[in-house]
């Protein structure tokens, strides 16, 4: 056994988040936090499979790289089909149903993962005993909560259902429009529990807000830290989940760039690559990969928009921004606020478009002039997806590059499990439960999605090693 | 006028008229059995062997076996069934199918089969051939990964397009739906409009326009089985 007292502490794989990660701690001789990774260990290979496949089968088959989100690859990935078929306005309907199908998404996704990821480790505590800090432990205490997470993860799904023609893998967006409109029977069913929606999307924001406001001393500092933020926005700075134009601010708000067109996402962003994660480090160009990381997703969005188009949301946003003073908010925990007013926002904007007859409408398809390379960017749940595709003249994808969320948010994710370990695993003799469950717990604010990020998937029990420098284990939990 | 024979399917007796192949005279009498390779305007061929029945005890294909006075024939039974089952199966795991992104789904009548025979997943190993597509036409592809050999096409672009754009090519294994020109589908005088396309009964010939338009529920067979129409004649009378 070796003498030394450099440690290394593993956490694999990570519990409570979309896919499979791990996590390593490495300490000095003083158990000071050298470094903290978050590791992605799963293999990414869809950039690869489309490849000669016909272009107008991607939407469909880059869709099947997740279950929980996968409406915004089908989205992006159409999109950029209708700027291979020249469709560079789509009909009312068509962009209408796509819209709606996109914030049934939005409302399920973030449904999830407050009502059932997170949930736990805000009602139950972080250092409640994990038998109970689990979504049965909140069914138990909080009946009400967790059957409305589920309600509405069943809405978003219907409402996916009714514009893509399935609840998980539909085929709604073709390139150039959409294959069908909403029925009056399906707007019918779906208006009938909006309001109810609502209800509870208000709910939730109130215990998100109420959560982030009585407790901003303690998580003020948690696993938090300056960042840069990016986001699409539209072109008079409204949030737009679907569509607009790439922004980027600075920790204090300053714009570092803004309105850059999707097809210019190279002049600005680029990515890193770091031989132990499978995973790449996307950055902005203009400030290198030392400090050009940036923040996607929510909290992201919050900060970089001007206003909201949507009253309830727009009410929330303005209390969410004053608790900051107006600045960018970059308080980690912060991200699950943010979460649940852009649930609020989705709930509205279903509505609005519910009552929206262009979704009847019959005119669902347009072509023009055929292009052979595309860039689509949406805003998904967790954060800004960016599709880039290249296609011959016979048809076939000759090159893809998918720049996903949780690939944006892997250096913040990095940096919050650094904070996290500095703060609280420094010093300490052992791995006690609490101490990791803060690791996870910050890496869960970004809601990251593994195995969209790498494109596979795993299995997710908990082991946690410790290492002395020379790689003797010295310590070893498994739970799960 | 021909002759009128009498003979039985499962244990019912049928009539059909001289000449006629068992798949024939069964549809006739609003009885369904399986088949791919066959197509009523098509001249019998018996290559995908779906069809199979056993006649007076023997298994025989059903497209190509004219009937006979007083022959037994027997197809609704579970013996039957697993013999198609397997055959089935063996197109499944033969191909590349990937139903969850292929456009002809709910509309394939190879998947259309599969869900009649409440087959979920084949139990035979996937051989994972290598095949080529071919885009190289304008507004028709070849994906060879989804073709099961049946020779719809190689018949119809014979005997109905009058142009024998395709053929087969290589043996065992290695067989492949080719094109009678140096290699490619835009050499060759195939039309959009050729039958020989939409005859398809999977995904291995497609038209690039119109792909995915039809949207979930309004397929082909998203609400009944395959041969359902045949077997509405039968009750209907």
């Amino acid at each position: 056994m070796s003498t030394t007292d450099t440690k290394r502490i593993v956490i694999e794989p990570v519990t409570r988040v979309e896919g499979h990660g791990k996590v390593t701690i490495l300490l000095d001789e003083q158990k000071q936090v050298t470094e903290a990774r978050f590791h992605i260990v799963e293999f990414r290979g869809f950039e690869r499979f489309v490849q000669g496949r016909p272009f107008w089968e991607v939407p469909v088959i880059i869709q099947r790289l997740c279950g929980i989100c996968p409406v915004s690859h089908h989205l992006c990935a159409a999109k950029a089909m209708d700027i291979i078929v020249g469709a560079d306005k789509l009909t009312p309907t068509a962009e209408k149903m796509r819209r709606l199908m996109h914030y049934g998404q939005t409302l399920q996704s973030h449904a999830l993962h407050f009502f059932h990821l997170v949930s736990p480790d805000l009602l139950l505590g972080f250092d409640a005993d994990p038998k109970i800090r689990n979504v049965i432990g909140v069914i138990e205490k909080f009946p009400d909560l967790a059957v409305q997470g589920v309600m509405m993860r069943k809405y978003g799904q219907e409402v996916i259902k009714a514009t893509s023609g399935k609840k998980i893998h539909g085929t709604g967006a073709i390139p150039g429009g959409i294959n069908k409109n909403l029925s009056i029977e399906e707007r019918d069913a779906l208006l009938a529990d909006i309001d109810q929606q609502m209800e509870w999307a208000r709910g939730a924001l109130k215990v998100a807000r109420d959560y982030t406001v009585e407790n901003l001393d303690k998580i003020a500092s948690f696993g938090s830290f300056d960042s840069n933020h990016l986001s699409i926005v539209r072109q008079d700075g409204c949030l737009d989940l679907y569509d607009g134009n790439l922004r980027a601010i600075d920790a204090e708000g300053n714009s570092i760039f803004d309105q850059v067109a999707p097809k210019d996402y190279l002049n600005v962003i680029a990515e890193e690559v770091r031989n132990w994660s499978y995973m790449k480090f996307p950055f902005i160009k203009e400030i290198g990969p030392e400090n050009g990381w940036y923040r996607v997703g929510p909290l992201a969005r919050i900060n970089t928009c001007d206003f909201i188009d949507t009253p309830e949301a727009e009410a929330a946003r303005k209390e969410f921004m004053a608790v900051t003073d107006g600045k960018p908010n970059n308080i980690t925990m912060a991200y699950h606020w943010a979460r649940m007013i852009e649930t609020l926002h989705s709930a509205e904007k279903i509505q609005e478009l519910l009552n929206d007859p262009d979704l009847q409408g019959e005119d669902l398809l347009v072509t023009g002039e055929r292009r052979d390379e595309a860039v689509a960017i949406v805003e998904a749940p967790r954060g800004t997806l960016f599709h880039h595709y290249k296609v011959n003249d016979q048809d076939q994808i000759v090159m893809a590059n998918l720049i996903v969320s949780t690939t944006s948010n892997n250096e913040p994710m990095n940096r919050a499990v650094r904070k996290v370990a500095q703060d609280h695993i420094a010093g300490a003799a052992e791995i006690t439960e609490g101490l990791l469950n803060r690791v996870e717990v910050a890496i869960r604010a970004y809601d990251p999605c593994l195995s969209c990020a790498t494109h596979a998937l795993g299995q997710m029990p908990l082991i946690v090693e410790l290492y002395d420098a020379d790689g003797g284990l010295i310590d070893k939990k498994v739970k799960g | 006028m021909s002759e009128t024979i009498t003979f039985t399917i499962d244990g019912v007796k049928v009539q059909g008229a001289g000449g006629q192949t068992i798949l024939q005279a069964a549809q006739d009498a609003g009885v369904y059995i399986p088949r791919l390779c066959a197509k009523e305007e098509l001249s019998p061929f018996g290559s995908c062997r779906v069809c199979t029945v056993l006649v007076d005890g023997r298994p025989q294909t059903a497209c190509t076996y004219p009937i006979a006075e007083d022959m037994i024939v027997e197809s609704d039974s579970e013996q039957v069934a697993a013999i198609r089952r397997d055959i089935i199966d063996m197109l499944f795991v033969e191909g590349n199918h990937y139903c969850m992104f292929c456009e002809t789904s709910g509309d394939c009548e190879l998947q259309a089969l599969a869900y009649r025979f409440g087959i979920t997943a084949p139990k035979f190993p996937y051989m994972f051939p290598k095949r080529e597509i071919d885009m190289s036409h304008p507004e028709i592809f070849i994906d060879r990964d989804r073709c099961i050999l049946c020779a719809r096409c190689v018949r119809a672009s014979r005997d109905l397009d009058e142009k024998a754009v395709f053929q087969f090519v290589g043996r065992g294994p290695d067989k492949r739906i080719a094109v009678n020109a140096e290699s490619r589908l835009v050499d060759t005088n195939i039309d959009v409009t050729d039958e020989a396309i939409s005859i398809c009964p999977v995904g291995a010939l497609i038209r690039k326009k119109g792909s995915y338009a039809v949207p979930y529920g309004q397929r082909k067979y998203d609400h009944e089985p395959i041969g359902s129409d045949i077997e509405k004649a039968r009750k209907a009378e």
